[in-house]
């Protein structure tokens, strides 16, 4: 496999050296916008805050970065000075003087005072940012194998639940290497979708490792971490669209796990909550229904896609350590439950992810996809009713 | 044995016993000289494997969009690159420098122990094979960063293994190294060098093995847990069983933090010896720079959670390590002042190991000030695990360390080969490091606070610009170290350039240049008779 990795790499490293060189004026051909509540172009400070944290968050930034700048020109400017004057090459002497208890006391105590100053004026906003008391809506974030789950659990909307996970084109491109859009690795199917003016609590955890849940804009970054809850909070000051990323690395799609939080008026948000909850109703699939093949399998396709294919890729022949599906035993073995308990219950430590969060009719459909797809032409089927079964 | 006990009888043959020749001389090396060359030599190597690997990361990050590599060895290379630069470069160029320096500088006649030095520099050998070696084991090299965080590394395949098997010899190699120094510390010193007019490389040296032995076990603790969690069923780490991923970032971190000053510190030293040499003044405040560097390294120790601000901490917790952390700003100003007071009123010549040294004062402070903004608990939780962190830390390591240890070569270079470098080149290397190294690392402060993600194989296009910069300072400065190699080490080490004076520096002062350049392959076979300064050889 390595050797193959590197053949194609000689190759595209050929091709890497001339485009290295058509690089540089190639660059201006990226034609890309700021992007509103995500990164702006060359942006070089934090971006504009959001809510109170950010805000307080920039200005601690900012003065920090005004007293060091301070200091450093004051240092750094007898430094040059002295560079400058006490040269041998102008005749200077050197003096013998090589200590003093004043001085250096001094230059003890004054830092000591600075440092007790600044970690003053941090303590408010520590403080603050721990507060996650008093929501007035709570969201369960859950960092997955690489996409966000999102369970609103307490609040207005309380009770919806789905999953978000980056626009496949954009991977697409990612993988092509011919990326577009201000948007770009940013793009999510399903926005987060929160009220403006009202407390957010967000509590995180993962399904399979640590995930980070960030919002640059809002000042949040918390951990979502296996097997425990962690949270933290904000409160939009204005309606928009904001974005972040993943910010723990978590496998190979890292980079491939945006944020997109959509903060609506109130007005709006009620009637988005309305909606999502009559879409919820009416796609909630009734576990005992009995499916066709030719359904299940034009379901299981868009499973596959969404979940799937980031690993095993469209083909089925997987890649690297990802096993290939296209011929695999389990998936031909006429044993059903084989592959079932390998969705459900994951493989070889979590490389294979436990994929419990998919509805019964969800996995039945992919894995009847699978099992039917390619060089698979086993004719089987699996009802939503069989793996219920196994869940239990 | 007759090497060890001394033999009344034939002590004669004893004396004149010959110097071995070709690879027995290397392989059998129980020489402090010879396995300083080959620490030196050895971390040279691992410096550019590691470089060749920061350099496939900025390739594939030159523009958004995968063009080169997948994600999956887009990970590897920063993992194996991270490990490999902490572990393989950095720590064992200063065993190097101590190898080289500290028998020299104490007047001693070698280590305490020979062959312990012997078997400390040999494992480095398949520790390294088995690190680089990985990428062709089957699934590739670790690709859980080089922090090795769980539960991700549940997942990797049999590299990780050899992985945690390598930093186990590496960890073994450096305990044995750390204490071979301390014994020559304290038990070998001449007679006249008392420990407070010891060089300050000494020093910085004594303290830095004091916390490898302290803290080198606590990571072998956490990656055998690691290794007994991947498969003999334990679940420390692994929540599945009931176990704390948070715990593997307490552990880790615990010898995670005083290693960041394991990497610093004996840079420090070489600072304090190179800044007076020049200035042709003594160090200002002797004193407090040891007591400065003694209080950075036991604040080293309640400091660790500073890298996990966002894992959840209580708020107590976050104020507890905030303050912590910002106080250790304080004896590192002290250590900057005391530098810059020494050059006031000097009568300063910028020759390269000069240059090196004012280099790392301005850089690595620009590294310092950047650590003191993340101290801060609501800015770190807003930076942390962005290119920010990048930044800062490249400031601090490769401004810092090999900063500091490219003016040590330059420094005792000439003792070490007996020929002086050419001036002109080590400028050349000097300023053309210099200014590659800010474009690509200072574009970095603004991408981080921009919120670019560390660990990224592609980034949204608006990161574009910076990350472009970055990789074409990264392949300058990755020249310039070619460049160092090919026209600066090597014509020295063929014997090539004008040769060294006994004290190349006017102002240089200390034992090391009380010997001939170069060295003699033994010095100081009989303790020197040492002035009241302990600075010079009497009898």
């Amino acid at each position: 496999m390595m050797t193959m990795k590197l053949s194609t790499w000689s190759r595209r490293a050929a091709q890497g050296l001339w485009t290295a060189g058509a690089l540089l004026s190639a660059q201006a051909a990226l034609a890309v916008n700021s992007l509103p509540g995500g990164p702006a172009v060359n942006q070089v400070n934090l971006g504009p805050p959001v809510t109170r944290i950010a805000s307080d968050i920039q200005w601690l930034h900012n003065i920090m970065l005004v007293v060091c700048l301070l200091i450093f020109v004051g240092v750094f400017g007898v430094m040059f000075y002295s560079i400058l004057k006490h040269r041998k090459s102008l005749g200077h002497k050197s003096a013998n003087f090589h200590e003093s208890v004043v001085v250096e006391i001094a230059w003890t105590v004054v830092p000591l005072l600075i440092v007790i100053g600044m970690g003053a004026m941090a303590t408010r906003t520590v403080v603050a940012m721990k507060d996650t008391s008093n929501a007035d809506l709570t969201i369960k974030a859950t960092g997955y194998q690489w996409k966000w789950g999102y369970d609103y659990l307490r609040g207005e909307g309380e009770g919806i639940a789905f999953l978000s996970s980056l626009d496949p084109k954009q991977r697409a491109m990612s993988d092509a290497g011919k990326p577009e859009g201000d948007d770009y690795l940013l793009r999510v199917d399903n926005p987060l979708v929160v009220p403006v003016d009202k407390k957010v609590r967000i509590i995180t955890t993962a399904n399979d490792v640590i995930h980070a849940w960030m919002v640059p804009a809002f000042g949040v970054k918390q951990d979502a971490i296996p097997g425990f809850v962690r949270d933290t909070w904000f409160r939009a000051d204005k309606t928009g669209d904001f974005y972040g990323q993943c910010a723990e690395l978590c496998g190979k799609e890292h980079a491939y796990m945006p944020i997109h939080v959509k903060v609506l008026s109130h007005a709006d948000y009620s009637a988005w909550v309305a909606a999502k909850q009559k879409e919820m109703a009416a796609l909630a699939d009734d576990p005992s229904k009995v499916w066709t093949l030719a359904d299940l399998e034009a379901r299981g396709a868009k499973v596959y896609a969404d979940n799937c294919a980031a690993c095993h890729q469209a083909s089925g022949k997987g890649a690297g350590p990802i096993k290939a599906l296209d011929g695999s035993p389990v998936v031909l073995d006429a044993d059903k439950l084989k592959q079932i308990n390998v969705l459900l219950q994951g493989v070889n430590n979590g490389a294979m992810p436990a994929w419990r969060q998919l509805s019964d009719t969800e996995l039945a459909a992919v894995i009847t996809f699978t099992k039917n797809q390619w060089g698979n032409k086993t004719g089987q089927l699996v009802q939503p009713a069989e793996v219920a079964a196994a869940r239990k | 044995m007759s090497a060890v006990l001394p033999h009344p009888g034939d002590h004669a043959h004893d004396d004149h016993h010959a110097q071995p020749h070709g690879w027995r001389r290397w392989l059998f090396a129980t020489n402090h000289k010879d396995i300083g060359t080959m620490y030196l030599l050895f971390s040279f190597t691992m410096l550019m494997i590691g470089g060749v690997l920061a350099l496939l990361i900025r390739t594939e990050l030159f523009q958004p969009g995968l063009q080169f590599v997948n994600p999956e060895l887009f990970n590897q290379f920063t993992t194996m690159h991270g490990l490999i630069m902490v572990f393989g470069a950095i720590m064992p160029a200063f065993v190097g420098f101590a190898n080289w320096m500290i028998p020299l500088q104490i007047g001693a006649s070698d280590m305490a122990f020979a062959r312990m030095n012997n078997l400390s520099f040999w494992l480095l050998i398949p520790a390294a094979l088995m690190l680089a070696g990985s990428f062709f084991m089957p699934g590739g090299a670790p690709a859980a960063g080089w922090t090795i965080y769980a539960p991700l590394t549940m997942q990797m395949g049999p590299s990780m293994d050899a992985g945690i098997f390598a930093l186990h010899i590496l960890g073994a190699s450096s305990i044995m190294g750390s204490i071979n120094i301390i014994v020559t510390i304290l038990n070998m010193r001449a007679p006249g060098m008392t420990l407070m007019k010891m060089p300050l490389f000494a020093w910085t040296w004594l303290i830095t093995a004091f916390l490898l032995i302290a803290v080198m076990p606590v990571l072998a603790g956490a990656i055998t847990m690691t290794l007994t969690d991947r498969h003999f069923g334990t679940s420390f780490f692994n929540p599945a069983g009931g176990g704390d991923p948070i715990m593997y970032q307490h552990i880790f971190w615990f010898f995670g933090h005083p290693e960041v000053y394991i990497m610093i510190l004996p840079a420090f030293g070489i600072v304090s010896a190179i800044v007076p040499a020049f200035a042709r003044k003594k160090l200002f405040g002797y004193a407090s720079m040891v007591y400065a560097t003694a209080s950075i390294a036991i604040l080293s120790f309640i400091v660790w959670a500073h890298h996990m601000y966002t894992t959840g901490m209580p708020v107590t917790g976050q104020l507890f390590f905030m303050y912590a952390t910002m106080l250790i700003a304080v004896p590192t100003g002290v250590k900057i002042f005391n530098w810059i007071a020494t050059m006031w009123r000097g009568s300063m010549t910028f020759e390269t190991p000069m240059l090196w040294a004012v280099g790392f004062i301005f850089v690595f402070t620009m590294g310092g000030f950047t650590g003191l903004i993340l101290a801060m608990a609501p800015v770190d939780i807003q930076l942390q695990d962005t290119y920010y962190v990048v930044a800062h830390f490249h400031y601090v390591l490769v401004a810092g360390s090999l900063y500091a240890m490219f003016g040590g070569v330059y420094y005792w270079g000439p003792k070490w080969t007996g020929v002086m470098y050419s001036e002109t080149r080590g400028k050349i290397h000097f300023w053309g490091s210099l200014i590659f190294f800010n474009i690509t690392f200072f574009p970095m402060h603004f991408l981080g606070l921009a919120g670019m993600p560390r660990r990224y194989a592609d980034y949204p296009m608006q990161f574009a610009d910076f990350n472009m910069w970055a990789t074409v300072g990264a392949f300058g400065f990755g020249l310039m170290q070619v460049y160092f190699f090919v026209f600066v080490v090597l014509p020295m080490m063929r014997g090539q350039g004008a040769p060294a004076p006994q004290k190349p520096w006017e102002g240089a002062e200390g034992l090391e240049w009380e010997v001939p350049s170069p060295a003699p392959w033994h010095t100081f076979e009989n303790p020197p008779k040492l002035d009241s300064t302990a600075t010079r050889v009497i009898a």
